[in-house]
């Protein structure tokens, strides 16, 4: 087994990878090793073919593949020592990392470490579909990847359960590509993608999508022949006497995504479990000194463009730790109250600048959010419209938080 | 008099305004529900001649991958979305592709070029 001392490692060469690997180079860190599982840089952005990326950080609208390319340009320039086909294996408590390379095993020491690994889909298994089990049922990123990476296609008939973005996405590739697309089925009164996506990825092509229906069963031996869809009640019991069947050959599932936290696990860092991701402080530190954590292995995101400024911010607190700056102590709880899904971070200083990242649980109109301390209310900010899909950011700035222990973040009516 | 009510989410920022439009013969006459004058101007575009950037892929040759992506270089009106896609059916490119490669002059007539977005090397020999 191969050994080696490194400074910083980063684990996963996605999005979040490149820019933490990018931010800690800036910051004079000169021993960096960058650690990605597949054959290339760029993560999951290289079968996002289609374009939306980058009007937040560049001020112009980019295909997944354009934004990766920037940073696999950047991370050339600067000369980071980066790992394909390596997996990581396992990290440990004390920041020793066992790879899997072509080489055959690596054995790397860490001076500090930053997870970056990702997310992933939440399959038929993990939402329990009954019905046989024949071909033709994928996820709706795994369809992506076959078709805009691999020029396969899945199927020409298809319903798709979930309108997460990736769903809705993959209803307007399939169509372009020549396939039907009969629904798309959400079991929620609302879609979960982005309002810009159900326009141009649905209506645009006359996708009918049902709302308060899911699939109850599929149907075939060899091929998906057919899927049963019913209407669901409050409580998200399908309702027999609405069930239809729709002829097809595919089903795509786009049931949310998953942060893919094995190696946290076993490592010991604990984990919150409203995002699935590493409990962390406003340092993006996790329960771990000196691993940090950024991208979708902390929450999911729903835009590109936050996660590689988050990351950058893990590249620069992981910087400073290894020049020995100190950060202050973060002892501040902050909790996700009524109407709120999660906020990350998990801790804060009250001492410096800092934002919170939240998701509320159910879209909204005419809001507030307001910050509490115990019973008294700190500050209040309206929204005129709130919506699961997309992530809310906080600024704490200018907040006078001396003496609180725990703050509580809310949704009420404005 | 033939009026008509269309329901459009604005799809210029996250307030996402449910917009209520009302037609007379095709002819906007008034909107309601949005809070800023970007929703006017959204649905009028909308309605009138929407404009969509299209991606998708061609067949590559002598890559490390079967396929390049590709854009067209600028939004293209709806209705023109299937004849490029037609054509792209029949498109083959020869690796390397850098982003940005003209891959198809003024595809389809939509007065956009078609241009790849994915940087693909050669095949390397054994």
């Amino acid at each position: 087994m191969k050994r080696r001392e490194i400074d910083l490692a980063v684990i996963g060469g996605g999005p979040a990878g490149m820019a933490a690997a990018l931010a800690a180079r800036e910051k004079n860190i000169k021993d960096i090793l960058l650690i990605e599982r597949n054959h290339r840089l760029g993560g999951i952005l290289k079968q996002c073919i289609h374009d939306g990326f980058g009007i937040e950080l560049f001020n112009e609208t980019l295909t997944g593949p354009e934004y990766a390319q920037r940073y696999v340009e950047k991370i050339h320039d600067k000369r980071i020592e980066y790992l394909t086909d390596t997996m990581v294996l396992s990290l440990s408590p004390d920041k020793k990392i066992i790879g899997a390379s072509p080489d055959g095993l690596l054995d790397i020491r860490a001076k500090a470490v930053i997870l970056a690994m990702g997310c992933r889909e939440r399959t038929r298994g993990n939402i329990a579909i009954p019905g046989s089990r024949p071909a033709g049922v994928y996820t709706a990123g795994c369809a992506q990847n076959f078709i805009n990476l691999k020029n396969y296609m899945v199927g020409k008939d298809v319903v798709i359960l979930g309108s997460g973005d990736i769903g809705l996405i993959m209803a307007r590739r399939l169509t372009l590509e020549g396939a039907r697309v009969h629904a798309v089925v959400e079991v929620l009164p609302y879609s979960s993608g982005l309002p810009r996506n159900i326009r141009q990825c649905l209506t645009d092509y006359d996708i009918p999508l049902y709302l308060n229906h899911t699939v109850t069963g599929v149907c075939g031996l060899k091929r998906v022949e057919s899927v049963r869809i019913a209407e669901v009640d409050d409580r998200w019991r399908p309702k027999p006497e609405t069930t239809k069947e729709i002829k097809c050959d595919t089903l795509l599932l786009s049931v949310g995504l998953i942060p893919e936290n094995e190696l946290s696990n076993a490592g010991g860092i604990k984990i919150n479990p409203d995002t699935g991701g590493p409990i962390v402080d406003e340092n993006l530190q996790t329960s771990i000194s000196g691993v940090y954590a950024c991208g979708n292995v902390l929450h999911v995101h729903d835009i590109v463009d936050w996660v590689s400024m988050e990351a950058s911010k893990a590249g620069v607190k992981a910087a400073e730790y290894l020049t020995g700056i100190k950060t202050s102590e973060c002892n501040i709880k902050i909790k996700a109250g009524c109407g709120i899904r999660y906020v990350m971070p998990d801790m804060i200083s009250g001492t410096r600048e800092t934002d919170l990242f939240l998701r509320v649980s159910a879209p909204g109109r005419n809001k507030k959010i307001t910050l509490k301390d115990k019973k008294k209310i700190l500050s209040s900010v309206p929204k005129v419209r709130v919506n699961p899909a997309e992530m809310i950011k906080l600024s704490l700035n200018g907040l006078d938080l001396s003496g609180v222990n725990e703050l509580e973040v809310q949704l009420e009516d404005g | 008099m033939a009026d008509s009510i269309k329901k459009l989410v604005c799809i210029i920022c996250p307030n996402s305004c449910e917009l209520t439009v009302y037609l007379d013969e095709g002819e906007i006459t008034k909107v309601k529900g949005n809070l800023c004058p970007k929703g006017v101007d959204y649905v009028r575009e909308e309605l009138y001649s929407p404009m969509r950037t299209v991606t998708s892929t061609v067949e590559l040759k002598g890559g490390v991958l079967p396929l390049a992506s590709v854009k067209t270089s600028k939004p293209i009106p709806k209705e023109k979305i299937m004849d490029v896609m037609d054509l792209l059916a029949d498109v083959m490119v020869w690796a390397p592709v850098e982003v940005g490669q003209l891959i198809v002059e003024n595809a389809g007539e939509s007065g956009a070029n078609i241009i790849s977005t994915k940087k693909i090397n050669k095949k390397r020999k054994h």
